[in-house]
């Protein structure tokens, strides 16, 4: 167990395909998993933020206060961090929002288009920052991998390069969008 | 006309204004305009006519200099000089003609202000009337351009610009017989004279003082121009800005015309040259002569990629000379009284004098004219009569926003274009802003790259969207919210803004920053580290949480 | 001999070029690829985007190849550590400039942007975003224009004004406000000067102008016509 790499995956503001992508590895995943110790993840039950983690994967842009915890959070506990998406890389779909103020968003989101119970919510829901950020804006982050979503292949060489102890450039065989 | 009838009607004027015993000289430029400098000249004109003066005469001239403390009031041939003057002092103005000078009123004109300068450009500004045609001929004018149609080939009128050592004035400080020698040799169906009047520099006003204050010296030495060059036609770009420049352009060209200056066969010669004015629509890139080019074309002012260069391939594809209004006006004088002497004036590589628009945190602010290779102190302490309110000097801004600030140790340097460069700056046209402690340099940065931004044609991408990108920094540096990070960026994106912008507004847009990242790079670290700021002209709120 | 010949080195390598030709053209004669956007055959080059930026020895500054034009001895270099910073560095710039979202745009994977951010090795932007509010107009019938994907390269301007002839295009504003406009500032559908060719939508390096009604994998540019059209112009006495 000791000598995994121990690995936390996060997702914040996304669809979550970034995530579909990953259990696309499909048996690879088998393969990974030799190497790899999923210690936190959407797609497990962790309450709290484990420590020593050794590469975190954020997919989804910070959006909102809670987003904004949870990729302090995982960076401080985290010795790489790797910007996962496009939403996590560049703000992508999420950033969509923007170009307009929150209270515009919230309205549209809980006023405008809401069919009954029309208020904004103030609690419970975690409150929007001011803008959709790429996670680079809010904490330092060591490998981009940009594509809507990264396909199982590029999420693969680029893991694999990183548990081989090498720094990958997605770019070569990556893109946006 | 003939050169014998011009130099007739000159000598004529000449004995004319000998005549009145007293001529009381009311400044009507922009400067002096702004305080009411013309209802001076028109209480000044009530009171001479109510009281019947013989032998008393008033005229509005161009600029006096010294705008600081305007409207200013030049008595001749005393030669006071009356500051502050009000239409109510008219009366007292006029009793004080016969007795004792007004003190209440005197400017003394013994004081470095005056004795410092070298005019040569503004040796007519105050003293001749710009509307009038014989004034300027009776101050020597068109002797120049007689000398050139008539004793000189095109080729001796660029040796004579050569051996002066004039450099453009407009700021490039390129050798402008080098640039009339290349117009020359050309070849073209065609060929343009253009005068660069699109003077946009914050601060800056020498252009428009010339203009204003003796615009047939630039007419004269645009003629000059195209006699050398080879060219027929000429526009006088002026920005739509400075109406009076305009106005008393166009006035100058019709009397230009009329008189046989301007048109078929000059002089009696078989020169040919016409020229018109074409306004600027207030584009600071409309500077850059190939943005210039395309304005008066009736395009987008928007600069192309050199080569080819306007000598080559100019105005509708025809060879083309641009200088600026300063550049122009230098020639009438080194053609009166020869390229040596012109060379004489000034330093090695810098020759001659130059007019400065002395502005900010200075005593004396104004229009002067002095030698090249004067220092920075002379300029500021002498002639600008140093910081008002005992204040403490801390930068001189030089060459608008493609310029640096200057910090005190180079005080002692002298003003010359390979100088200025030097220590991060440049001559530029001439706009000089004076700073003291209350200026804060993060937000003197700020302020120059809002402009940059602003005036950004938006034809090329590092320029267009870089500066967006600086001033927003620069923004969060004087809010105090920038980070040691933005600092980095800022500095990169100086490089690449620099290195890569298309023209001369991108690639000089990053030097006021630049500049004062190189001499004040505390008061940066001051905002982003101490989030305070050291002149106290920043706003930073108490710092809030700040998260990562 | 009516036109010389010259030679220079690109990358050390040597070639050979008639007078007149530029840097660009040699280079991708001899397969030596410079990145541009703004540039595109058949039309008249500007110089404004700035990515084919190279160094020639002697030359303090660098020199846009789409313009400038071969010399004799010339020696250019169009791949350097600086280059490829000063290239990633535009490249975001125009990404931050706009609201650029590959995901969602009708052109994504035919894009010329997207394909130069993988060339520049730009796997995240640097500066931050703009985020400008930005409109989209889809009054003509055929086609639609979506400013937030415009980098405003200006072959749309170009090919309007000097293949088309209609000069339907244009640009407004300056700096960072600069917009491209059909006519008068007036919306694309109510445009007298246009002629619906379609040309715009084919030079468009991105997903700015779009035929309607086409899905994302369908909005290919269809830039054959260019150079077919100029070659016939010039053939025309």
């Amino acid at each position: 167990m000791s000598n995994k790499i121990r690995l936390a995956t996060v997702w914040l503001d996304g669809c979550s395909g970034c995530h579909m992508s990953f259990l696309d590895m499909d048996e690879r995943l088998l393969e990974l998993a030799d190497k790899i110790e999923l210690v936190s993840s959407p797609i497990m039950d962790a309450k709290d933020v484990p420590p020593n983690i050794d590469l975190t994967l954020i997919e989804g842009a910070v959006s909102s206060e809670e987003d904004l915890h949870k990729a302090l959070a995982f960076r401080k506990n985290s010795k790489l961090v790797m910007a996962f998406g496009d939403c996590a890389v560049t703000g992508n779909v999420p950033s969509m929002r923007n170009m307009f103020d929150v209270d515009e968003v919230y309205n549209r989101a809980y006023v405008e288009t809401a069919d009954t119970q029309k208020q904004v919510p103030r609690s419970v829901v975690p409150a929007l920052l001011a803008r959709a950020r790429p996670v680079h804006e809010v904490i330092h982050v060591d490998v981009h991998l940009p594509g809507c979503p990264p396909n199982a292949d590029i999420i693969f060489y680029v893991l694999s390069e990183l548990i081989a102890g090498r720094m990958p450039d997605p770019m070569k065989i990556g893109k946006f969008g | 006309m003939t050169p014998e009838e011009l130099r007739e009607l000159a000598e004529k004027r000449r004995a004319q204004l000998k005549q009145p015993r007293c001529r009381l000289n009311v400044c009507l430029a922009a400067g002096c305009q702004s305080c009411a400098g013309d209802s001076v000249f028109k209480a000044i004109k009530q009171q001479i006519e109510a009281r019947k003066l013989d032998g008393v005469q008033v005229r509005g001239v161009g600029c006096l200099g010294l705008c600081a403390e305007g409207p200013l009031v030049l008595v001749e041939p005393s030669g006071l000089l009356y500051q502050r003057v009000k239409p109510e002092d008219a009366g007292e103005l006029l009793d004080a003609l016969e007795g004792a000078p007004l003190k209440r009123l005197e400017c003394p004109t013994d004081v470095p202000f005056f004795r410092a300068q070298k005019k040569i450009v503004l040796e007519n500004a105050g003293v001749i009337d710009p509307e009038n045609l014989e004034d300027y001929l009776a101050a020597k004018g068109y002797e120049g351009l007689i000398r050139a149609l008539t004793d000189m080939t095109p080729a001796d009128v660029i040796a004579e610009v050569t051996t002066s050592g004039l450099r453009g004035r407009g700021g490039g400080g390129y050798p402008t017989g080098l640039k009339w020698s290349t117009v020359a040799k050309s070849k073209g169906a065609k060929k343009y004279v253009i005068c660069n009047g699109d003077e946009g520099d914050p601060g800056a006003f020498m252009d428009r003082a010339v203009l204003e204050s003796d615009p047939h010296r630039v007419i004269e030495g645009m003629i000059i121009a195209a006699y050398a060059v080879g060219a027929q036609h000429g526009y006088a770009y002026i920005r739509a800005e400075y109406p009076l420049a305009v106005k008393r352009m166009q006035n100058a060209i019709k009397q230009a015309q009329k008189a046989g200056l301007l048109g078929d066969g000059i002089l009696g010669t078989s020169f040919s040259f016409n020229m018109e004015v074409r306004l600027g629509a207030g584009a600071f890139v409309c500077g850059e002569e190939t943005a210039l080019i395309a304005s008066i074309e009736g395009k987008r002012g928007q600069p192309r990629p050199r080569p080819p260069f306007p000598a080559e391939s100019g105005l509708w594809g025809y060879p083309t000379l641009i200088n600026n209004v300063e550049t122009f006006a230098n020639i009438p004088p080194i053609l009166r009284h020869g390229g040596a002497w012109y060379a004489a004036i000034g330093t090695e590589k810098s020759k001659g004098t130059k007019v400065f628009a002395l502005a900010g945190r200075v005593k004396n602010t104004g229009l002067i004219e002095v030698p090249m290779g004067i220092t920075l102190r002379e300029i500021i302490f002498d002639i600008g009569g140093g910081i008002p309110d005992g204040k403490k000097f801390k930068a001189v801004q030089t060459g608008g926003p493609s310029g640096g600030c200057i910090p005190e140790q180079y005080l002692d340097m002298p003003v010359d274009y390979d100088s200025l460069a030097r220590v991060g700056s440049i001559m530029g046209s001439g706009g000089m802003i004076v700073m003291d402690e209350t200026s804060c340099m993060v937000d003197v940065a700020k302020f120059f790259m809002d402009f940059c931004k602003a005036e950004s044609c938006g034809k090329c991408v590092p320029c267009r969207a870089g500066t967006d990108q600086m001033h927003g920094i620069l923004t969060k540096i004087c809010n105090g919210e920038a980070t040691l990070d933005d600092l980095a960026l800022l500095e990169r994106l100086c490089d690449v803004v620099k290195n890569t912008s298309l023209c001369g507004l991108g690639q000089t847009a990053p030097n006021p920053v630049l500049s004062t990242l190189k001499y004040f790079r505390d008061e940066y670290l001051a905002h982003i580290v101490d989030k305070r700021c050291p002149a106290g002209v920043c706003k930073i709120k108490a710092p809030a949480e700040v998260h990562a | 001999m009516s036109e010389s010949i010259l030679t220079l080195s690109i990358d050390g390598k040597d070639v050979s070029a008639v007078a007149g030709q530029t840097i660009l053209e040699v280079a991708r004669e001899n397969g030596i690829a410079i990145p541009t956007l703004c540039y595109l055959q058949g039309l008249t080059p500007v110089g404004a985007c700035r990515m084919c930026l190279v160094e020639v020895k002697g030359v303090p500054k660098l020199l846009p190849a789409c313009v400038t034009r071969a010399a004799e001895g010339m020696e250019v270099t169009t791949q350097t550590p600086r280059l490829q910073e000063y290239r990633r560095t535009i490249v975001e710039l125009l990404f931050a400039e706009r609201n650029h979202v590959c995901a969602v745009c009708v052109s994504n994977n035919h894009c010329e942007l997207q394909d130069l951010a993988r060339r520049v090795g730009m796997n995240h932007v640097r500066v931050p975003y703009r985020y400008p509010r930005l409109g989209v107009d889809a009054t003509h019938p055929r086609f639609a224009v979506d400013h937030n994907r415009c980098v405003l390269c200006g072959r749309c301007v170009r090919v309007c004004d000097e293949i088309e002839g209609a000069h339907t295009w244009d640009f407004m504003g300056r700096g960072i406000e600069c917009r491209v406009i059909t006519d008068m500032n007036q919306p694309w559908g109510s445009s007298e000067t246009c002629t619906s060719c379609g040309k715009c939508v084919h030079v468009c390096p991105t997903g700015t102008l779009t035929e309607k009604g086409r899905a994302a994998a369908e909005m290919k540019k269809r830039l054959q016509f260019l150079p077919y059209l100029t070659l016939m112009r010039e053939a025309r006495p």
